[in-house]
């Protein structure tokens, strides 16, 4: 069976929409068929309308994104009852201990990412990866820092990965590649992402499920979730009506 | 010894001389795996077209996947962005050029 790519963190401009449609058009080119682009929480319903248009030309589908960096859980908790609804992936970036831990426990938060240069600030451990494991939360890793740092950083950014990817394997945790970046050059096919995770000892076919199945996952479970239909997992309304 | 070949896009909004394309491969290989895992891919540029920006490389099975890497993690030629994109691999040159 082919594999459908799905990229979950494309970074354009939208100060610059030609640069968001080339950006669109050429993960269509690169064998994408979903991407997401997180939305600032502003977002017209007008611009929103555009975003889907350009998706909808170069024959993409489109996942809505939010991305939430709260400085403590009650934040967290606060805005996910706020805009759970509203968009159909929602990351949280953990830049606190407290916070990654309230993410990777509640069921709400589809992806956890890390700050992406702060080694410091990466809380993806054994406690962790053990809470992320009770909910549905996936971990993301972005190919955006592996390509733009050199030396000693990447290295050390690789060995932290190779460590964060074993304890995500370790508790069944799925993983995510994503781009995560808003420079055209930085894209790279589904196939040569997979290739890059093999630099942190992701076996082949794991890392095929990170660009694929494992995003696919996530935006099709939210969907049907945010049906109007859907009552709860395995439960939705099939008819409505005094005949039922 | 089994070998794979791979065509690879080189975008950019440059050209680049067959040196300066096998010059970054190279140097990509040995940055990530150094000069040891670069001698084990048995890398070589079978044909490269300047007009349009693709290039075809043979490697040995078993440094397939290390070459894939490290091609994906070119960015720069002469401090010029560009991006390596491995468009089809076959285990022969014919393979290549079949339609999919």
């Amino acid at each position: 069976m082919k594999r459908i790519y799905a990229d979950l963190h494309l970074r354009p401009n939208f100060n610059d929409f030609e640069q968001t449609k080339q950006m669109i058009t050429r993960a269509t080119k690169l064998g994408y068929h979903l991407i997401a682009i997180p939305l600032p929480p502003n977002f017209s319903e007008e611009n929103l309308r555009k975003l889907q248009g350009i998706c909808r030309e170069a024959k993409i589908d489109f996942a809505t994104r939010l991305d939430l960096k709260p400085t403590t859980p009650d934040e967290l908790t606060r805005n996910l009852r706020k805009l759970r609804r509203k968009y159909e992936v929602i990351a949280v970036i953990c830049e606190s201990k407290n916070v990654a831990r309230q993410a990777a426990k509640d069921r709400r938060v589809d992806i956890l990412n890390f700050p992406l240069y702060d080694y410091h600030g990466r809380f993806f451990d054994l406690a962790e990866a053990e809470l992320a494991s009770g909910s549905l939360t996936a971990f993301e890793i972005d190919a955006q820092p592996i390509l733009a740092l050199e030396g000693p950083a990447r290295s050390k950014l690789l060995s932290n990965l190779r460590r964060e990817t074993e304890t995500a394997k370790a508790f069944h945790i799925p993983i995510i590649l994503s781009c995560g970046t808003s420079d055209l050059m930085l894209m790279r096919r589904p196939m040569d992402m997979a290739a890059l995770a093999s630099l942190f000892d992701l076996e082949d076919e794991q890392a095929l499920q990170a660009v694929s199945e494992n995003p696919m996952g996530i935006v099709k479970r939210n969907r049907e979730k945010l049906n109007s239909k859907f009552v709860a997992p395995g439960i939705r309304i099939v008819r409505r009506g005094k005949d039922c | 010894m089994k070998r794979r070949y791979l065509l690879l896009q080189i975008e950019s909004g440059e050209t680049f001389t067959q040196d300066e394309v096998m010059s970054t491969i190279w140097k990509a290989v040995t940055k990530l795996y150094g000069e040891t895992g670069a001698s084990k891919t048995g890398l070589s540029l079978i044909e490269y077209n300047q007009m349009e920006c693709t290039a075809m490389v043979r490697v040995l099975l078993d440094a397939a996947g290390l070459a894939r890497a490290s091609i994906a993690s070119i960015t720069e030629i002469r401090g010029r962005p560009v991006a390596f994109h491995v468009l089809r691999v076959s285990g022969s040159i014919r393979g290549l050029s079949k339609p999919k």
